[in-house]
């Protein structure tokens, strides 16, 4: 990123999102306190749904990590260079996702202080050991490569030569990380909502598109400050990107959904049943999900909104909270419906639980805003 | 340093005799899979309203009573046959027998999804067959939770004590934020006892010992068996006759 204007390159609409982060960072610190003494009983999870919104969002953010690969995909492979301005971006944006899940993970133990016993006690016939390594792994290659370029750029040196294998090594990492986190739950036996070959493609498809559609909106978001703008070719290729990543990710649901109603087997039916027409299960997420994404879907088919920068946010931010109602809330607690006992059991967040997840979010917000302002500089720099 | 070489020695013949004089319930205990045969007729004789399994379960080990069914720790207790077994359900099954109550515990499975999942091998098959679980080791990440196909774990999502109504001096209680179930009375077995559960039930009910033991081998053999979920492939090793 060079920046082209005399104004200051840091973006001060951003600056003053920070005290406000820290904030509700802090307030979700002090809940996590009160979690912390009192236990995970604060919650709304329970014998029967013992993962809520904590471990889904984990798996949303997992996926949101992952999908930095659609931008290092289309630059390094096929050299579309319009992504250029794009890569450190969408590069930083995963390590926030990471950060993000990551914490989810802290905040859902029972005993946090005992984490370390994972690597004291390395259990490889555990997905989780494995889900362990490629989130690690996928977050140093991420912070190298962020580091590196950023500091490249405010030096005015060349590329390094290794970054770009590195880039190509992040490539099937960033697919491990999703594969993994999909096996986490496709391996269990007993829960069919869960258990279907299909769901680490589905977790990668609704990836594609949740994660870039957030990115789409950082960009739109930025695009007016000196030296963010990333250009129309490459907004018009994430859109692309977004659309046939929500169209597989859909056209996947309804690959599950026939196979579960037309074999009419009973674990498939009772599960699909349950999260779909339950009064107590988690139906309101799922239709709202189905709904908004085939809304953006339809939408994104209209030349108006994908060139109209206010529809074409609206377009996204419908993708995004679409995918989020579904994977990062109704799809985890949906497979815990009806339990191994053929009990429903009712689960929604409780407000100190709300409070802890802004917290986890406030700490990614923070960590983005810290990876622009670093790119700002370094653009500020160079152009000096 | 000769000295200390014999009393090492000493103490190991020490060790070997006083393992030769244990109860025959601890000897050769490590080499056994142990079962446990659960007759439906003969518990419905003395329902309802018979509870004797659970209390003792639950008094001998500690398992608070809390009254939130969320947050419920439960190591023993009674599910309608009609949830236990649900591909067993069918027009012929008089009614009685399908909402009849049955007790379900831990199935101690020989192909455990729970402990396939743990991340830190808090939870392991011993070589008796026993699932264990190590409540030190336990991080609270609740994997094990939904990979138990049969609910057989509960997670302290507050600290029991507060909830215990007597305590058991000599069985551990626990903290907040582990996961326990039943451990097929191992603490009870080392000194030659019989699961909590079996000794107090008043009809003799359950069945309880190596999968070999003749006692087992004749009930397994002469009725009807049910197993929990056969068709996930855990092999439960609490059978039900039906």
């Amino acid at each position: 990123m060079s920046s082209t204007s005399s104004e200051p390159a840091w973006p001060s609409g951003l600056i003053r999102t920070v005290p406000v982060a820290l904030l509700v960072v802090i307030a979700g610190l002090a809940a996590w306190c009160i979690q912390l003494s009192r236990g995970l009983g604060i919650t709304g999870l329970s014998r029967d749904v013992s993962w809520g919104l904590y471990v889904s969002q984990f798996t949303f953010f997992v996926g949101v990590a992952a999908s930095a690969v659609m931008v290092v995909v289309p630059y390094y492979l096929h050299d579309f260079k319009a992504f250029g301005r794009l890569l450190v971006l969408g590069e930083t944006l995963a390590i926030a996702a990471l950060v993000v899940a990551g914490l989810f993970i802290v905040v859902d133990l029972g005993q946090p202080s005992r984490v370390l016993n994972v690597l004291l006690y390395p259990s490889p016939q555990s997905l989780m050991f494995w889900d362990m390594l490629c989130l690690g792994g996928y977050f140093a290659i991420n912070v190298v490569l962020v580091l590196t370029a950023l500091w490249t750029e405010k030096n005015g040196l060349a590329t390094r030569r290794w970054v770009r294998p590195l880039a190509y090594l992040s490539i099937p990492w960033a697919v491990s990380i999703h594969t993994v986190t999909a096996f986490l739950y496709a391996g269990l036996p007993g829960r069919p909502f869960w258990e279907t070959a299909v769901l680490a493609p589905r977790f990668l498809a609704s990836a594609f598109c949740s994660g870039p559609s957030l990115l789409l909106l950082i960009v739109l978001l930025l695009k007016d400050k000196p030296g963010m703008d990333v250009g129309p070719d490459a907004v018009r290729a994430l859109t692309h990107i977004i659309r046939y990543a929500l169209g597989i990710n859909l056209f996947l649901i309804g690959v599950e959904v026939f196979t579960a109603l037309y074999s009419w087997l009973p674990g498939e039916v009772e599960a699909w049943r349950a999260a779909y027409l339950d009064p107590h299960g988690v139906r309101l997420w799922m239709w709202a999900s189905a709904a908004l994404c085939l809304i953006a879907f339809g939408a994104l088919f209209v030349p108006a909104v994908r060139i109209e920068r206010r529809y074409l946010a609206l377009a996204a931010t419908l993708v995004f909270a679409g995918v989020w109602m579904e994977k990062g809330m109704g799809f985890i607690v949906g497979g815990f419906e009806p339990s191994p006992l053929g009990h429903v059991t009712r689960y929604s967040p409780t407000f100190l639980e709300a409070t802890i997840s802004f917290g986890v979010w406030g700490t990614g917000a923070l960590v983005l805003i810290a990876g622009i302002w670093l790119a700002s500089t370094a653009s500020a720099a160079e152009a000096a | 340093m000769s000295c200390s070489r014999r009393t090492f020695l000493v103490r190991l013949g020490g060790m070997a005799l006083a393992g030769s004089l244990a109860p025959s319930w601890a000897s050769g205990f490590e080499k056994r899979r142990l079962a446990m045969v659960v007759d439906l007729n003969r518990c419905r004789q003395a329902r309802p309203g018979c509870d004797l399994c659970r209390q003792a379960c639950h008094s001998a080990h500690n398992v608070p009573s809390i009254p939130d069914p969320a947050h419920e720790i439960k190591w023993i207790w009674d599910e309608e046959f009609q949830r236990v077994f649900p591909t067993e359900v069918h027009p012929g099954l008089p009614p009685e027998i399908a909402t009849s109550s049955v007790p379900v515990l831990c199935n101690h499975c020989e192909n455990p999804p729970c402990v396939r999942v743990c991340p830190t091998g808090a939870t392991f098959v011993k070589p008796n067959g026993i699932v264990g679980m190590d409540e030190h080791r336990c991080i609270g990440c609740r994997y094990c939770m939904p990979a138990c196909p049969y609910s057989s774990r509960s997670f302290n999502f507050v600290d029991p004590r507060p909830f215990l109504r007597t305590t058991n001096t000599d069985y551990p209680t626990r903290t907040k934020g582990v996961v326990e179930k039943c451990t097929f009375c191992e603490e009870r077995l080392a000194s030659g006892r019989l699961p909590a559960c079996v000794e107090a039930c008043p009809v003799q009910a359950m069945t309880f010992g190596d999968i070999g033991d003749p006692a087992i081998q004749q009930r397994l053999a002469s009725s009807r068996i049910l197993r929990r979920r056969p068709e996930l492939g855990t092999s439960p090793y609490v059978f039900y006759i039906l």
